[in-house]
């Protein structure tokens, strides 16, 4: 039973950090207003919003299951409080941070229309800072970092972030970007 | 009673989520925002809904990344009464 629980806290966080590179790349293809191959702008707001959910999901197994296997040592403490964990509290603490932060952004984002725009997009930013911090309790904290499989995958999801944020801040990133700059079709 | 759809023109950034949601309603100017289709002045703001695009409106204001639409009935509401989703 240990063993399917250490088994399954693994894989269920490396499931968790990609659908968040996919919710954190579709939700920066939201921003832009821009429609994608098939799909349009409300789809794509809509699956940003349920990858994400799922995201949490997982990132919840993820806690769950490590909380109760032997190996990963994890006090429930641990989900609340960063960096006292008894196994590489730093890294293990960034994890905690992240899992804190995003339950903070999924509240705010159900609540959007009751909390109001201004305190929904104040947390919502915080999406840009958790990303890399995942990333890097995945990295730190991981135990099978040495895998190829598993390294090929985190560069691809940073090459992909990376690329996708040099957009966000790149001039013609709005749909109407060129009409908005004083050019008329 | 006739439902309708009010535009925060302060809170618009032209999205275009409502235009696909509400396409015989709305219509997209150059920059991005949404035009009602055949009506002027107020009714720009405060679009009249037949009731077959109340649904569609309702997913609008739902998803609306700007919180920018609201819906409502009859007498037009105080403006602080107005919430957005409802």
């Amino acid at each position: 039973m240990d063993e399917a629980m250490w088994a399954f806290g693994r894989v269920s966080g490396f499931v968790s950090l990609a659908l968040f590179t996919a919710s954190v790349l579709l939700g920066i293809l939201n921003r832009s207003g821009r429609p994608l191959l098939v799909l349009p702008r409300f789809s794509i707001s809509l699956l940003h919003r349920n990858i994400a959910l799922l995201a949490t999901v997982f990132l919840g197994l993820h806690v769950g299951s490590l909380l109760l296997d032997s190996f990963a040592k994890l006090n429930p403490v641990d989900i609340v409080v960063p960096f006292l964990g008894s196994f590489q509290p730093f890294w293990q603490g960034l994890g905690t941070a992240a899992l804190d932060l995003v339950l903070a952004v999924v509240v705010t984002g159900l609540l959007r229309h009751r909390i109001g725009q201004r305190s929904f997009k104040a947390v919502h930013w915080l999406s840009y800072g958790i990303w890399p911090v995942a990333m890097a309790h995945a990295l730190g904290n991981g135990t099978d970092v040495s895998r190829g499989w598993f390294l090929l995958l985190a560069a691809a999801s940073a090459v992909a972030v990376a690329a996708a944020l040099l957009w966000r801040l790149s001039p013609s990133f709005l749909e109407t970007s060129h009409a908005r700059q004083g050019n008329l079709p | 009673m006739t439902t309708h759809l009010h535009i925060d023109w302060t809170s618009c950034d032209g999205r275009g989520l409502c235009t696909e949601l509400l396409p015989g309603v709305l219509d997209r100017d150059d920059w991005g925002y949404p035009l009602a289709r055949g009506k002027s002045g107020r009714e720009r703001t405060d679009v009249p809904l037949r009731d077959a695009d109340r649904e569609a409106a309702h997913e609008a204001v739902r998803l609306c990344p700007k919180l920018a639409l609201s819906l409502w009935d009859g007498e037009k509401p105080e403006p602080g009464r107005r919430r957005p989703g409802q």
